[in-house]
Parts: C-alpha cells; sequence; structure tokens
C-alpha cells in the first residue's frame, strides 16, 4: 500500500503551491510533499511577471504586451498569455492582501538595496511606497538591523531618478534589541504592541517607535520600513503607526528570511486548506517507481522509504537554487526522475567569465510539450502522468528577466489544473 | 583554459590546473566532522525565526550561531570552548526542517551541548545533578512504578515540590504526572505477551479475510512514558494493531535518549542506545518493523542515533522504524475504515490538536487533522505551529519555566479560541504543557483511533 491520492505536488514554492490549490479547486484529492519549509520564507514577497525582455530592455510598462515576443522555449510561451491572467486571477482571490491587480502595468516597487523592481503583485503593506506615486518619503532604518541601510537606499532611489525626494534616517528601535535579533522578534513586539523599557520605563512599542520616526520626519507624506511591521497583525502595526505619524506608512522588501515571504505562505497555506488539499514538509522525495508511467515515488525519512502513490504527479522542485536541478563536474540533472536537463558537454561552457555576462546555467532546466509534461533529448515524453512547474523548467532566465513568481504562478496554475483533468 | 597556469592570479581564470582537486578540501575522516554541513549554511537566518527560544528570549543567540557558526569557530583549534548558551536550546530540532541547505543544525547542536556537559559543566553543580536525574527519568520513574501510590502522593506533596525548587532547580509550579498503578508491560504481560499477540492476530486477519500467514509483525517502541505514566496509550496501540492483524513483540528497551540529548548526557544517550538497537536489529534483520507512539521516540531512533552514535545496526534499524499511525497509514486503508465508523461514548469531542516540534520534524504535522478530518461525531482542530514550550525535561527547570510558558502563551490561546474543550496531541510532555496551560484533558490520537476502528 502507499499513502494515496489523485494528485501529488512534489515542492512547496510559489510553483507547487499554486499548482496544488488549482488541482484542488478543480476537484482532484490533491497532496503537496516539500522537502523543507516553503521557499516562499526566502522570497521578497514581490510577484514579478516580466520586468525586462530577455535582451535585457525594460523596465517593462505591460508585461502581458511582450509576452509573444519571448523566445519560443520560454514557460509563457508554452502556457500562453491567457494562462497567465487565469493563474494571476487565482492568486488574486487566494491571496487578498496583494494589490496589483487593477492594472496590466508593472508597479514600481523600492527594495531594501534601492532599487526599483518592476512588478505585477505586491503586498498592500508595500503599496503606499510605489515609486509612480510623487509623494516625498522618508526611509526609516534601524542601527542593529544591518540589512537595511535607509540613507545609502534612498541616496540609490534618488540615483535612479524617482519623481519624488526621498531622505534615509536611522534611529534606534525602542527596547533596546540584541544586535542581531530576530527580524521575527521586531515583528511580535509590534504585533503585539508590547511595552519595552525606553529611559528606565515602560513604553508601548508602537507609540515609542512613532515618537522616535517623528522627529525625524520633515513634512514627508510617507514612511517607509524595513519589512518587519508585524505578522499576525500587519495591518494593524501600519495603521497604528500611520495615525500616529500623520503620514502613509509602507514596508520595503527585505531579503531572507522575510516577513512578507512567510505572510504569503500562511495566506497560500490557509487557501490550500479550504480547498482541502493536503500537505506535508520536512522530507524529501527521492526516487520513483515504474516504468513509462509514474507508479509512485518515495518520500524518505532519515533511511526510512515511504511510498506515495497518485494518478498524476506535479514536479515544481525549484532549478539550481532549490535543488531541482542538480550539478555536479560532469553533469546537470534532475535528481528524482532523472528528466533531461539540455547542457553542454564540456562544463566550461556551461558559464562565461564576466560575472555579468550571457551565462548558460540560469537556463537550465527541464524542457516540456505543450502540456507542460518534460520531454527526453529526443522530443518524446517522459511520463505521460508527470508535469513540471517553476523553475525546475528550463528556458529562461528569471534573474534577468524578473519573471520568476509569475512563471511559477502560471506553470503551476497549468499543470495542476491539466492534473486534475486527467484524473476526471 | 590554458591560461590558468600562468603564476599571475587572475580572478577572472582560476587555476584549474591538473593538480587542483576543489572537491577534496577536508581529509578523508571517520569522525563526526561538522565543518562541511557548517559550510553549507549561507546564513539566511531561517533557522532564527523558527526558533521557538529565540523569539521569546532576546539574549539567546539562536540556532545559526550554536550550530554553524559556532562548529565553523571550532574547528579550526581548541581554544574555542562551546558557549554556554547552548543550555538554553531546547532541541525542539525546528531549525532541522527551516534549513533551505540541509545543515543538519540539530545534530550540531546535540554535538555542541554534549562537549559542553562533558568539559565544561562542573559534575559537582547543582545543575549537573539536577539534569542528570531530569534525563534519566527511567530510572526514578521505574523506583515510582513499584510504588505509584505513594509516588503520586510524594512528588506532589507540597512541601516536597518547595523542596526540589530550592535545592534541586526543579520548578514547583508543576505538578508530578501520575504513575500508572500497573505498567503497560506488567500489563502486556498479563495479555500473554508475544504469544497472546500472535493468537489475536491470527483471529484479526481470519476476520478480515486475509492470509494467515500474512507477514504482519512490529516490534513496539513504548518508551517511558506510555510504560510507566500512561499505558492507555500503549494499549490502544496494541488493540489498534491486532484488529489490523498485526502480530506485536515488546522488546527489551531503554529510554529513546530524548532526555539526554537535550541534556548534553550522550554517555547516558549512548548506553541507551546501544540497549536499544541491539535489542531492535535483531527483530528488523527477522522481518520486523519498529513503531513508536511517541513522536520524540521515533525522532531519536530514525534520526539522532545515526547522526551521534556508530552502533552495528543502527542505520537498518533507523530507517524501519515508524511512527505508530503512519506505519498504518502506509500499510493499510485507514480512511476506508475511518470512513465507515462512528465514534461513541466519550471520545465523541472537539479535539483541540497540538503537533509536537518532533512530529513536526517527521513531516506528521497534519496526519491527526488529515486522517480524523470526516469522522463522524469527532472534530479535530490544528491550533497552529507554535511549540509548546515544554521540550522535555525543559520546562521542568525553575530558571526555564518562565521561557517554557512564554513560548507556550501562544499555544494556550489557540486551544482556548478551538472549540471543544479537550486537547490532542502525539507527545507526552507536550500534553503535559497542554493541561498545565488549560487545564484541559488531552488524549493521543492512538485513543482516537481505538475508539473508532476497534468495535
Amino acid at each position: 500500500m502507499a499513502i494515496d491520492s489523485d494528485v501529488l505536488v512534489i515542492g512547496g514554492g510559489l510553483a507547487g503551491l499554486t499548482s496544488a490549490l488549482a488541482a484542488a479547486r478543480a476537484g482532484a484529492d490533491t497532496r503537496l510533499v516539500s522537502y523543507k519549509q516553503s521557499t516562499l520564507r526566502h522570497a521578497s514577497g514581490l510577484v514579478d511577471v516580466l520586468g525586462y525582455t530577455p535582451d535585457g530592455d525594460g523596465p517593462l510598462v505591460d508585461p502581458f504586451d511582450a509576452i509573444p515576443d519571448l523566445p519560443e522555449a520560454h514557460p509563457y510561451r508554452t502556457v500562453g498569455t491567457e494562462m497567465v491572467r487565469e493563474a494571476l486571477a487565482l492568486f488574486d482571490d487566494a491571496v487578498p492582501h496583494y494589490r496589483g491587480s487593477h492594472t496590466d502595468a508593472n508597479a514600481l516597487v523600492p527594495t531594501h538595496g534601492g532599487t526599483v523592481k518592476p512588478t505585477a503583485r505586491y503586498p498592500v503593506g508595500a503599496s503606499a511606497g510605489v515609486a509612480s506615486d510623487d509623494r516625498d518619503a522618508l526611509l526609516v532604518g534601524f542601527e542593529a538591523l544591518a540589512d537595511f541601510d535607509a540613507p545609502q537606499a534612498a541616496a540609490h532611489l534618488d540615483a535612479a531618478g524617482v519623481p519624488f525626494d526621498v531622505r534615509g534616517a536611522t534611529i534606534r528601535f525602542p527596547g533596546d534589541l540584541r544586535a542581531d535579533a530576530k527580524i521575527t522578534r521586531y515583528a511580535k513586539l509590534l504585533d503585539a504592541d508590547s511595552r519595552v523599557p525606553v529611559d528606565g520605563r515602560d513604553q508601548s512599542v508602537r507609540a515609542a517607535l512613532a515618537e522616535r520616526v517623528r522627529a525625524e520626519l520633515d513634512g514627508e507624506e510617507r514612511v517607509g520600513f524595513p519589512a518587519i511591521l508585524g505578522d499576525d497583525d500587519a495591518a494593524g502595526v501600519r495603521e497604528a503607526l500611520a495615525d500616529a505619524l500623520g503620514a502613509a506608512v509602507f514596508e520595503v522588501p527585505m531579503g531572507p528570511p522575510s516577513l512578507p515571504g512567510l505572510r504569503l505562505e500562511d495566506a497560500l497555506f490557509d487557501a490550500l486548506d479550504s480547498a482541502g488539499a493536503s500537505i506535508e514538509t520536512g522530507n524529501p522525495v527521492v526516487d520513483y517507481d515504474g516504468g513509462d508511467r509514474i507508479e509512485r515515488v518515495s518520500v524518505e525519512k532519515n533511511g526510512a522509504r515511504i511510498p506515495y502513490a497518485a494518478d498524476q504527479y506535479v514536479l515544481a522542485t525549484g532549478g539550481l537554487v532549490g535543488k531541482g536541478v542538480e550539478s555536479d563536474r560532469d553533469a546537470v540533472y534532475e535528481p528524482i526522475f532523472d528528466c533531461h536537463v539540455a547542457h553542454a558537454g564540456d562544463r566550461y561552457d556551461w558559464f562565461e567569465d564576466d560575472a555579468f555576462g550571457d551565462h548558460a546555467f540560469p537556463q537550465f532546466g527541464v524542457a516540456t510539450d505543450d502540456s507542460l509534461r518534460p520531454e527526453e533529448a529526443d522530443g518524446s515524453t517522459e511520463f505521460p502522468n508527470l508535469r513540471a512547474a517553476g523553475s525546475v523548467l528550463g528556458g529562461y532566465d528569471f534573474a534577468a528577466e524578473k519573471s520568476g513568481g509569475g512563471v511559477s504562478l502560471a506553470t503551476g496554475y497549468a499543470a495542476g489544473r491539466a492534473a486534475a483533468e486527467e484524473t476526471r | 583554459m590554458s591560461d590558468s597556469q600562468s603564476t599571475d592570479f587572475d580572478p577572472v581564470a582560476p587555476n584549474t590546473g591538473e593538480d587542483f582537486e576543489p572537491v577534496d578540501v577536508f581529509d578523508d575522516s571517520d569522525d563526526f566532522d561538522l565543518r562541511p554541513g557548517a559550510d553549507s549554511c549561507y546564513k539566511c537566518s531561517t533557522c532564527d525565526t523558527n526558533c521557538p527560544v529565540a523569539e521569546v528570549d532576546d539574549d539567546f543567540p539562536g540556532p545559526k550561531f550554536q550550530g554553524p557558526e559556532q562548529w565553523r569557530l571550532k574547528r579550526r583549534d581548541d581554544d574555542h570552548s562551546v558557549d554556554d548558551s547552548v543550555m538554553d536550546c531546547s532541541n525542539c530540532m525546528r531549525c532541522d526542517n527551516a534549513c533551505p541547505s540541509g545543515v543538519n543544525l540539530s545534530q550540531m547542536h546535540n554535538t555542541a551541548r554534549g562537549e559542553y556537559v562533558s568539559e565544561e559543566l562542573s559534575k559537582l553543580s547543582v545543575e549537573y545533578v539536577r539534569n542528570r536525574l531530569l534525563a534519566n527519568y527511567r530510572k526514578s520513574a521505574w523506583l515510582a512504578s513499584k510504588v505509584p501510590r505513594l509516588a503520586n502522593a510524594a512528588a506532589n506533596f507540597g512541601p516536597a515540590r518547595w523542596l526540589g525548587e530550592k535545592l534541586l532547580g526543579v520548578t514547583g509550579e508543576r505538578e508530578f504526572p501520575d504513575f500508572a498503578t500497573e505498567t503497560f508491560t506488567e500489563w502486556w504481560a498479563a495479555q500473554g505477551g508475544a504469544a497472546g499477540s500472535k493468537e489475536r492476530a491470527r483471529e484479526a486477519r481470519e476476520r478480515r479475510g486475509e492470509p494467515l500467514d500474512a507477514d504482519k509483525r512490529v516490534a513496539y517502541f513504548h518508551g517511558c512514558y506510555a510504560e510507566y505514566n500512561t499505558p492507555e496509550v500503549a494499549k490502544a496501540l496494541v488493540r489498534v494493531y491486532e484488529h489490523f492483524g498485526y502480530e506485536i513483540v515488546v522488546p527489551e528497551q531503554g529510554c529513546s535518549g530524548t532526555p539526554m540529548f537535550a541534556n548534553g548526557m550522550l554517555d547516558d544517550a549512548r548506553r541507551d542506545a546501544e540497549l536499544n538497537v541491539s535489542s531492535f536489529a535483531d527483530l528488523v534483520d527477522e522481518g520486523y518493523d519498529a513503531i513508536a507512539s511517541c513522536t520524540s521516540c521515533s525522532m531519536a531512533i530514525r534520526q539522532e542515533y545515526p547522526e551521534l552514535f556508530d552502533i552495528d545496526g543502527i542505520d537498518d534499524v533507523a530507517a524501519n522504524t515508524f511512527e505508530s499511525v503512519e506505519y498504518l497509514r502506509i500499510h493499510e486503508d485507514l480512511e476506508g475504515e475511518l470512513a465507515d465508523a462512528d465514534v461513541g461514548d466519550d471520545l465523541a469531542a472537539e479535539f483541540a490538536y497540538h503537533a509536537p516540534c518532533h512530529a513536526r520534524n517527521q513531516g506528521l504535522d497534519r496526519q491527526a487533522v488529515e486522517l480524523f478530518g470526516d469522522l463522524d461525531g469527532v472534530g479535530v482542530e490544528d491550533v497552529g505551529d507554535s511549540c509548546s514550550g515544554i521540550s522535555g525535561t525543559y520546562g521542568w527547570k525553575a530558571e526555564k519555566y518562565e521561557t517554557s510558558m512564554k513560548i507556550g502563551d501562544e499555544m494556550f490561546d489557540h486551544m482556548e479560541a478551538a472549540d471543544g474543550e479537550t486537547g490532542m496531541t502525539e507527545c507526552p510532555t507536550c500534553a503535559m504543557q497542554m493541561e498545565h496551560g488549560t487545564g484541559y484533558d488531552v488524549r493521543h490520537p492512538l485513543e482516537l483511533l481505538e475508539a473508532a476502528v476497534v468495535a
């Protein structure tokens, strides 16, 4: 026997979660297994669709406009523009605290490094910060939180030519947390509005923080903080600070571990729970049984092989960084099903010497047919009941194009829905 | 790449000559060498955001420091001693599941804690004596089980608890768990032991229309708590497994070692691990699978044993050990059985379910909710992903009690917000904390399973 479902999704990132959600909503008994906690915890929380063309043109105003001109091997060309829109609609329905659905145009969201990123969907917490808004902004950093240097980020934004005045200030977070306090420590204090010691007496942390920011405020109509403003009650924290400051408050997305990523994970897990899907994390899928079709896969728990059987499978294990595509000194390969990954025989052709050169490795991944089924080198289907989604797909460079989130959503949605349809 | 042999350093063209083999940076070694694991850590700090202790304690540096950073400092020479903050880690092992890079954080913590206790902590200190006593709970439990009523009265006698706190640093806030008047193994012997089980299993297989010679044999690791304190959990396991036609054996066993790992008593843990592995390895050889009803016990055997010890047969035992409900999910049609079941008596209830950290790390945190989701007359509501905070012996220490309760706060709140006033969990100490924080009665999923499928 084995642990059974109709559709088994392997991978807990945006592609896996979307694919499981699409399959479960289409009525399939769906299970998602992920080696570790969702990689969304490492994500900025921004969902890009397409910020730049593969040639580097951009930032693009309308990503949908540019999709038909992408190279044929690009995952967007496989699923088509309409599927990208449908996937975004699923996302908008499942994740209510996001903005951007009112327009096809990319929003320009400031990052913690002071660049401006073209993105299609962004958390409501970041919305007062968009660069197309011409209100003057104050960025606030904290002494102990080295990941966000507010004056430097402000200088970068200024140099990037944003249409407003922006200034950065660094203050001490009330309560004198340890120098390497966890971001969740800040968030929980703000969530609960805990009392912290300030100048020898206990004060509400929200009020004390607002007081310190007010001393720096010089007429700016909006104030940006690193993304640490609460976890369970992020909206409440922003509102309280905005009231106290008399200015709009926004969060600047940060590197990992990322609270906007954690909040997105929570929202998608809730949506999966409501759709009746099962989720398991903590152990990797390492192998499969079957000949032409995949009959079952093995989840390894410290040496024990636990069998999971399904009718249809979705491979959403990530790319080279997420370890869904692996390499050694001889070859590049997909470790679970050994799906074909095209790459040059000589490993020195996998990269360029120039750090920002035209490398081959970012595009390593599986190639698929129109239904997202991985193909062997000769173009034949690897398995009739396996589809692939997200960064495990080849043919695109999400980092250069700013297309990671959108490709995960669109291919995840398409793969999950197609898998569910096959089980009917 | 022919220019790579030039003597001028050129970062664009690294030296990739014949003699350079970048893979072999470290000597081959049979020792547990944690340095390569430390090098896999890229400091993303996700482990820190999962650490329940760091969440409430500003002074705790967190799993990233305790594991990879400390190990990297230590590898170079012996001048670096282990930082005493490692004793504030509760060994919940959540950091393992958090790490995207597969760093064996809890292995590093266990090893560091072991080294700290053997090299830095005075054997004459109250802390050492207290920790040793707590870690070897099985010994005192064995003694108490000989005189359970007296032990129950004495342990919870107010002045004795006060003295325990003053002299030993065992918190006076908690009530000691009751000792059962009959241990599980006494009950098991009265049921005829393995021979009795074989007979009952054969009858069940006949009733179920399964082949009489079906290969359904399991060796039960009951652990200390089901033996001395909650034999009803172990009895439920026996009845459920026999209902499905499994022959059970209960081999000689010690403590799983969980409280010893958590207190850095690795020699004590090795002693019990050797006993357990030798007793289960022979059975595994004969085709038995090992099952445990406590998720910390299964975690110890599956993961901590092979990470920390080199004992003959250890990997085989680890690979053939399962959590008891998980094992049935793999081999039986539990969903089907439960679809036809209904639960009468006092177990027809709304349960507030808490997933123990050590179940979480085995990927079992949603198992009970999923399994009982459609069971008539029963609701099982997950109370969220917070840690209960007791972490075995951790919450029993006077100086850790407050931290333990602060961690548990979120779980208590969620339990109270959930429908119903009965708790459910697989871990006996989580159950203790749930009861302590809310006053709820707490049951094990096996008890509910028994009520549902064993008519």
